[in-house]
This record gives structure tokens, sequence and C-alpha cells, in this order.
């Protein structure tokens, strides 16, 4: 066993709270958590003292989009990283939609390079390719291409997939590769993108509502490819009960699905976009309280495997226009790993299962690094403070993005530090 | 009184009480309306910006006229001959307007939200002439002064709306004034045409209207827009007038002294039979000429209020 070069002294676990314990890691990996003072530090060691503060594995988000290529102007990989850090994100998937496409190795490889510039210690960046040539739902996307160029999953996310033959083919080919494909359900008949769910706040609002059944019917699509097949679908920012009946009911048959729901889900409902809020105009849209009471009876069964943020930044004139107009989205990075401990903090969600879906499954599902703090993970880690509140505000947010229905609300949960591969990233 | 609100977004900002003062004030200003000289000076110096991004023929002359009987200085501003075919914002443009110092802003626009938009943004007094699907309160509080010109009130009447529900701001702004004032509403049109929401308001909902119109004092109805059927949400016109087109074999099961109501433009023979829109029972004229009536009386509400409070 390698000697200690990094120690973090009398943190607690998220399962103990009353423990303190001491984090050893060596050249990025994990030694050991033991009962603290029970070893040591090691002479030359960096020692951080993190008495308060919570030790969790850093957050793993497999869905944001950072705008970069070609809309700067909302994001960027360096400003989307660093929003990412405060949240406590050690990786991060990035969504195929930039400006051009992430649809060949240069754009991949584009990426990461910007990433590692603006990023050397950290975060860590997986982009998502593309699953068809420039999201256009008509020709397969060269999926070995960008796999050797470093995508991690392939996604026609914003622009689904309608033809369900070219679909299938596209898992077919995607499989041969082991690479995950992720859907975002929606079927373009039923549901124009309107950003408001189809129910008594649209009616009221004269807005054209998105009906839950446009993501339901395509998540029943996906469930039945996916267990025909036998090949796996992850199914993006799950909104809605009717979808997590039918992604039970798929899982108890055994068909290969996974499914990632978000913070704002769990959190907010259509009575957000009351007074037409365009900063709650997200797609798939806010719904009800029996669907988000739903979403979190899936997350803690394990329906739902993970949470991810759908981290959509839009600059604020963007935002501030009449509803229809408005782009759909929510920045999310800076503010999920806070709302989602509230709920744990209330008990309506365990914090078993809160790690489980932002640190565990997303992880697993995508073959990214994952830290359960045993021998040999890698060190990636944050010190949480569990207790501290802030206040939502465009300032306080690093993102280019200040596009979220939380500003002005004040949050508890603040990450102190992130560490990626053992290294101090803020 | 001072008037307390300093926008009209939709008749939900409105208490009974403020309904009725503004209906008693439209009665006050209808006695202009048939002088010889249509005249008065009491908007002299003010001026109004009548900024119309969706086409209208009515509602914006009536405005223009109301402005002009109260001498304030009207200017018109239609989205063809606006900058926002330029791809100026709607923010861009209406502070752009505002800084031309108008007393108030009558706006049209075809998205549900746009008046509470401008409104949150701009100092002056801003009065909805109508935002996409959602709102049209200066056309409900017209058919309310119609209505109650005809029978002396609404309270305890039943006025039947009928047609295209889901994409009417006239519907949503009178389902909730005449409710408001003590009427009973209920609602009759294909379920293609209803918000699939339509249970939450709590109104008797019909998609018979030969059921729907029994006993009815009033039918509303609603304009078709020919672009429903090219969504998919009806057959054809010929169908729809079929099942829904008011007319004097309908009228015959309604309530005796029945009335009918359009807020036009009217297609004849497909929401209302020809011969029934010159009917003595149709009050589609008498719409208008409240329309007159009701917009003065707004804007000196609107446009006075300040002086008042001080």
């Amino acid at each position: 066993m390698s000697q200690a070069d990094l120690v973090v002294r009398r943190a607690a676990l998220a399962q103990a709270p009353q423990d303190y314990v001491d984090l050893f890691v060596a050249k990025g990996r994990v030694l050991g958590v033991f009962p603290s003072g029970s070893q040591p530090a090691p002479e030359g060691a960096k020692v951080v003292e993190a008495e308060g503060l919570l030790l969790l594995p850093s957050l793993t988000d497999v869905h944001v989009h950072l705008r970069e290529p070609g809309q700067e102007w909302k994001e960027t990989i360096a400003t989307g990283l660093a929003a990412a850090a405060k949240g406590g994100f050690g990786s991060v998937m990035c969504m195929a939609n930039t400006d051009p496409v992430n649809d060949q190795a240069p754009i991949t490889e584009t990426m990461l390079d910007k990433a590692a510039r603006s990023h050397p210690r950290g975060p860590r960046l997986y982009p998502v390719g593309a699953l068809t040539v420039g999201l256009e739902g008509k020709i397969l996307a060269p999926m070995e291409e960008l796999k050797t160029a470093g995508c991690k999953a392939f996604s026609n996310d914003g622009r689904p997939v309608s033809d369900s033959e070219l679909f299938r083919r596209a898992l077919e080919y995607a499989s041969d590769l082991g690479v995950p494909v992720i859907d975002h359900c929606e079927d373009p008949w039923l549901a124009p993108a309107t950003g408001v769910n189809e129910g008594v706040v649209s009616a009221r609002l004269g807005l054209r509502g998105n009906p839950d059944i446009s993501e339901a019917i395509q998540a029943a699509r996906d469930c039945l490819l996916a267990e025909y097949l036998n090949v796996p679908v992850h199914l993006a920012h799950i909104s809605s009960r009717r979808s997590v009946e039918i992604i039970r009911a798929a899982k108890a048959k055994g068909a290969p699905v996974t499914a990632e729901t978000c913070p704002h889900y769990l959190i907010l409902t259509e009575e957000a976009c009351e007074g037409y809020n365009t900063n709650a105009k997200v797609n798939p849209p806010l719904r009800t309280g029996e669907d988000r009471q739903a979403l979190l009876a899936a997350l803690e069964d394990g329906t739902i495997d993970a949470l991810a943020t759908d981290h959509a930044p839009h600059a604020a004139h963007e935002k501030e226009t009449p509803f229809d107009e408005a782009p759909n989205g929510i920045s999310g990075l800076e503010t999920a790993l806070s709302v989602t401990w509230e709920l744990a903090a209330r008990g309506e969600l365990s914090v078993e299962a809160l790690i489980r879906a932002w640190c565990q499954r997303p992880a697993e599902i995508f073959g990214l690094p994952l830290n359960r703090f045993q021998l040999g993970d890698p060190a990636d880690f944050i010190l949480f403070d569990p207790n501290a509140r802030w206040k939502v505000t465009p300032q306080a947010l690093l993102s280019k993005g200040k596009n979220t229905p939380l500003l002005g609300r004040e949050l508890t949960g603040v990450v102190k530090a992130l560490y990626v591969a053992g290294k101090h990233v803020s | 009184m001072t008037w307390p609100h300093k926008d009209l977004l939709d008749v939900t900002q409105l208490s009974r009480a403020d309904a009725l003062e503004i209906l008693r004030a439209a009665k006050s200003f209808q006695e202009i309306n048939s002088r010889p000289v249509k005249k008065v000076p009491i908007l002299k110096g003010k001026s109004v910006i009548l900024f119309f991004a969706e086409p209208s023929t009515r509602t914006k002359t009536s405005f223009d006229v109301a402005g002009k009987r109260l001498s304030a200085d009207t200017f018109s501003l239609a989205k063809s001959g606006s900058s926002l075919v330029k791809g100026e914002s709607l923010k861009d443009t209406v502070l752009t307007l505002q800084a031309m110092k108008p007393d108030g802003i009558v706006m049209r626009h075809n998205m549900s939200g746009a008046a509470q938009f401008i409104a949150e943004r701009l100092d002056c007094a801003v009065i909805n002439a109508g935002d996409g699907w959602h709102a049209h309160p200066t056309q409900a509080l017209l058919d309310a002064f119609t209505l109650t010109e005809r029978w002396g009130g609404v309270e305890g009447k039943t006025v039947l709306i009928l047609g295209d529900v889901a994409h009417s701001r006239v519907a949503r702004s009178n389902v909730h004034l005449l409710r408001l004032l003590g009427a009973n509403v209920r609602l009759c049109g294909p379920r293609t045409l209803m918000p699939h929401a339509v249970k939450s308001w709590n109104v008797p909902v019909f998609n018979d209207l030969d059921e729907a119109v029994r006993g009815v004092d009033a039918v509303m109805c609603l304009r078709l827009q020919l672009e429903r059927q090219q969504a998919g949400l009806l057959p054809d016109v010929r169908e729809y007038s079929r099942r829904y087109c008011m007319n004097m074999a309908r009228l015959a099961k309604a309530a005796r002294n029945c009335v009918v109501l359009h807020p036009g433009p009217i297609n004849r023979g497909w929401e209302i039979a020809s011969d029934l829109a010159d009917a003595p029972e149709s009050l589609i004229l008498d719409q208008v000429s409240s329309g007159v009536d009701v917009r003065m009386a707004l804007l000196h509400l609107y446009l006075t209020r300040k002086e008042r409070k001080e």
C-alpha cells in the first residue's frame, strides 16, 4: 500500500454523520476511510481539516448542455465546468446539440481540449455523441469514431427520433460498440415543446400545454425496444407518473432500461409557470404534485436510477420574452445538490437514494469513474456543509445561465470543496 | 374613488365592485355617444398608443374612436409597420414606445401573457386588447355591458358560450367576468375545442348544442378559425356548422327572449346562421356600440387615476 499524500480529517459520512472519519488518498486514489485519529497522517501528506463537513463522493451529472461550440453567449465549457465544480460534480456528460452538432470526432476532441485547458484538474468532461447526423433523425452518426474520440453515450436529446425503425437500428448499432443510448422521450406529434404542462395552469393561462402522455408514449416504445432487442436504453429527464409506471413495469420484466429525473421535477410543479414565468419553462415541463410524488417514490425504490440536472443555460434576454417565445431550459448545476439535499432533510427522499442517484448509478450506467471510498477507487469527492445557507442570485451563479425559477430563494447546503482524482478543484 | 389598478390585463384582476364601477362609467359615457357632437375634453393632452401586433378591425377602431371622443391623442402602430418584423424584441419595442411618454398603451398581441409582460416593464398604463388565447378583458366588459343594458343586470341569468373555447381569449375572460357578476355560465363545443383541464373551471360543459341551449338567456358564439380544421381538430366547416351553428331552430329551444352575441368578425353560416345574425335577437351591433362606451370608461379610469389620487 502506497503512502497517503492527502488526508482529510474529521469529516463525516452521510450514512453516519455523528462519527468522525479520516479519508486517506494516494496518487489520486482512495486508500480508505478510517475512524478519525486511528491512523496517523504520514509525514508530508497534505492534511485537510473537515470538521463539520460531510464527505461524499463527487456527483455525476449525465445530462448537461454546455453550449460550446456555437452558443458561447449562453455558456462555455469553461463557465459550465466552473458551475459544475461549484455544484459538487466531479464528472459531467455534455449533450450533442451544439453548433455544429457533436456528430464527428473533431467536435468531440475540441470539447475535450477546451475542458482540459480551462479545467485541467477537473471536473471530468464526457461528451455525448449525436445519435444521428446533425441530430436530424435521418442517418446514423459515425458512432465508432465518436466513441474513439471520447463519447460515452449517444443521444438525439432535444430532437428525439420519432422514426421507430431508425431508433431501433441506432440502438442495435450502438450496442455493438457497448455504448449506451440516451433518449429524450417525447412524441413530437402530441407534444410541441411548449414548456408548460397540459393541465389546470395551461388552461387558465391560455397556453398550449404539453401532455404527460407524450413522454409516456415514447417511454413505452423505448422500453419495448429495449426488451425486444435486449439492449440498454437510458431515458432522460423523466417528468411524469405515467412514465414511471411504464419504466417500473419494464424493469419488472427484465428490460435493460435505466432512467433519470431532474431536481426541478422533484421540487416544483406546473404552478411555477404562473405569471408566465419563463424561468420555469422547461421541456419536458414541470408537472403536478402527483407526478412529483411518483418521481420521489421511483427514486426511492430505484425505478428511476439517476438524478441529472438537464442544465440548460440561456442568456437573460432570451428568457425575457413572452412565454411562447422563450427557449426551454433551467440552469441547474449549482442548485442541484442543495435542493435535493433539502428534500432528504425534510424526509421526502432518503440520503441513500440521493447518493445512489447522484453518485453511484450514473457512473455505473455510463462506465464513468465511481468512488465508493473503497481501496483503489478514484478519489473524486466533495466536502459538503449541509447546514450552510446561500441565496440564489445571478451574481452567486458561476454559470452564464441565470435562468432558474429558484432565483431569490435561500437554499441550504454548500459544497465547500471538490476533489477530482485527489486534486483540489475548487 | 381612486382607481386601484395601473393596468387592465384581465378581468381576474377586478373585484365585483370594480367591474360594476366600469359598467356604471360606461353608462355615463354612452350618453356622449348619442350627442350630435360626440366629443368631450376630459382626456385632452393625454396620449395613447394603440399597438396592435395582430390584425384587428373592431377593437382597434373602437379604442381609437373612444380615445378621440375623449380628446386624447391616439397613435396607431401595427406589427407589420413596426420594428418587430425586423426582429426587435417585444421588450425593446415597448420600452421605445414608453420613451415617447404616452399615458397609456393599448396592446393586442398573439402571445398569451404578452400584456402582463409589458405591464411589468412599463410605468404607463397598459390595457390588454387581447393576448393570445389568454384574455380579452375589454371584450368581456363590453359583453357584460351589452347584456346589462338589455336585462338591467346579468345576475341569475344563464349564458351559453359556444364554440372554440380552447383557443379563445374571449371565452376565458367572459367565463370569469360573467360568474363574477352572478350569471351562470355553460360551455358547448366539441371536445377537441375545449381545454383538456376544462373541468377545473367548474362550469357545465356540453357537446350537444340542442341540449346545451335549453333554458339559456343568452348564447355567445365564438368565431371559428379555419386553422382548427387544418390542425386536425375538426372534420370540416360543414360538419361543424351542422352540430354547432346557432340558428333560429335552436334559439327556439332556449329561454324566451334569449339573445345572441358574437365578438366578431362573424362567419355567416358557420357559427351563426345568417338570418339570426340579422334578427332582433342578435346583439352583435349593440356589442360594437357598447365597445366604444366601455373603452371610453376604461381610458378615463386608467389614464386619470394618478390625477385623482393627488
